[in-house]
């Protein structure tokens, strides 16, 4: 069966025809467009996927994109502030927290999605924070380094 | 696939009464049909914009979390870390932030995985489940709901709206944890979940316990009659480890050998009674037990 719905993407209304049973990852990437979000596991574990539906975390490759209709999706192209980038997507420059880059997306998501309600995190509510998303590169630890360096640059 | 979205419950009891699965986070159906575990279904109604279903309300019978309440809620509501903090401690372990913000405890109960989290600390604080079709409204204990891996008593036109929790003791209180490999993203490889009451003399006035992931379901441990009045001492700690080994009947598979299992059940178990004493004691140990007693994966 096919549902006409409304995807709100970063402040811009999209209206598609798909599938019900279309996960969301599958609909902002061949539909949208914004194939910044990544397909990793399609299975719920690697956090590449991850997209903020009215501000929270979900992992959009578990989740039906006709349940996100009119709703407020983030993904990380939504995330720059007008031309300049994100003081996080800086930090993960400035520290070396990119490196194959495939992670990337879902970790500025889920760091995003912890500052907005925890402005002062600690380095184990960052750790928490991050804990569904994961890197084959870096090892995680410049990444936690640029979290906390925005934390720090913010305040 | 036919899809609906309901926005009342009403709506949403019709459906599934002409044979629509509900959805409400997806991290259970969806997630299994990613993995080719089942298809999705061939009618699914989303629940989860349902208001009447979010709300935890206290009363003087105890608490109703409506099907809907995330783990996320739940892990940090101020009521349930009080006085169920059990149930707390479980639902800080499951999945990630993201799992754990749309993970609802309604469909963490129904999709009635042995291994669930919520399982076990809802046993030993005697939570009644309630359902409801379009003809009728009932509860039944959490007890009575699980039958074997992923199946329910729950009729098929029947929706979870609501746990119940009653009214807590005076110099009660409770705990969950679980073995684990992993911080995140894990599944219990054995877990146990204690509820205690102490008398005036921190002696034993109740206990009971229940384990995860060593049965086909969460399972109650019997015979604790015979604690009752004991201090919670070292040899009693020892007493439920042993009790708990013995009524487990685990699996061997790429997790855990059975014997691995039925012996960390043990010590599982001895871990959340202890925790539950303490914290019946006063002692402040935060959500989850976990985290704050070491136990489980180092960070």
């Amino acid at each position: 069966m096919s549902v006409s719905i409304t995807l709100n993407v970063n402040g811009t209304d999209y209206p598609v025809t798909i599938d019900a049973g279309r996960n969301l990852v599958s609909v902002l990437r061949t539909e949208i467009g914004l194939t910044g979000t990544k397909e990793g596991c399609d299975d719920c574990e690697c956090g590449a996927c991850m997209v903020l539906i009215d501000g929270h975390p979900v992992n959009s490759c578990s989740y039906l994109a006709a349940q996100a209709a009119d709703r407020q999706v983030l993904t990380v192209e939504g995330v720059m502030v007008g031309n300049e980038l994100h003081p996080l997507q800086q930090a993960l420059l400035d520290e070396g927290g990119v490196q194959c880059g495939f992670c990337t997306p879902g970790m500025i998501i889920s760091a995003t999605a912890l500052l907005n309600h925890n402005a002062s995190p600690t380095e184990e509510e960052v750790r928490i924070g991050l804990s569904g998303n994961l890197c084959r590169c870096t090892g995680y630890v410049k990444i936690l380094a640029a979290v906390q360096r925005a934390v720090a640059d913010a305040h | 696939m036919n899809f609906t979205i309901a926005t009342t419950l009403d709506d949403a009891l019709a459906a599934v009464a002409s044979g629509a699965r509900p959805v409400a986070g997806g991290s259970d159906l969806v997630v299994g049909a990613r993995q080719g575990k089942a298809p999705l279904p061939e009618s699914v109604v989303a629940i989860d914009r349902i208001r009447s279903l979010g709300d935890i309300d206290e009363s003087n019978d105890g608490v109703r979390i409506g099907a809907l309440v995330t783990h996320a809620r739940l892990e940090v509501d101020a009521g349930i870390v009080r006085t169920y903090p059990a149930l707390a401690d479980a639902s800080a372990l499951v999945g990630s932030p993201s799992t754990r913000n749309v993970g609802t405890l309604g469909g963490n109960v129904m999709n009635a995985s042995p291994a669930m989290d919520t399982g076990a600390p809802l046993l030993v604080l005697a939570a009644e489940i309630e359902l409801q079709s379009t003809k009728k409204s009932r509860r039944i204990p959490i007890g009575e709901l699980w039958t074997a891996p992923g199946r329910t008593s729950a009729q098929p036109d029947e929706l979870c709206v609501a746990v119940h929790l009653p009214t807590q003791q005076a110099r009660s209180s409770s705990a969950y944890l679980r073995l684990e490999y992993r911080r995140a993203m894990e599944i219990a490889v054995v877990g146990a979940a204690a509820s205690v009451t102490l008398d005036e003399d921190g002696g034993l006035a109740a206990l009971s316990i229940a384990l995860t992931a060593v049965a086909p379901t969460i399972v109650s441990v019997g015979g604790l009659d015979a604690l009752i009045g004991r201090q919670v001492d070292a040899a009693l700690l020892a007493d439920v480890a042993s009790r708990a080994s013995e009524q487990s009947t685990p699996i061997s598979d790429l997790r855990a050998s059975e014997r691995y299992r039925r012996h960390c059940v043990g010590v599982m178990a001895s871990r959340a009674v202890d925790a539950a004493a303490r914290r019946a004691r006063g002692e402040s140990i935060a959500v989850p037990v976990n985290r704050n007693l070491g136990i489980g994966a180092a960070s």
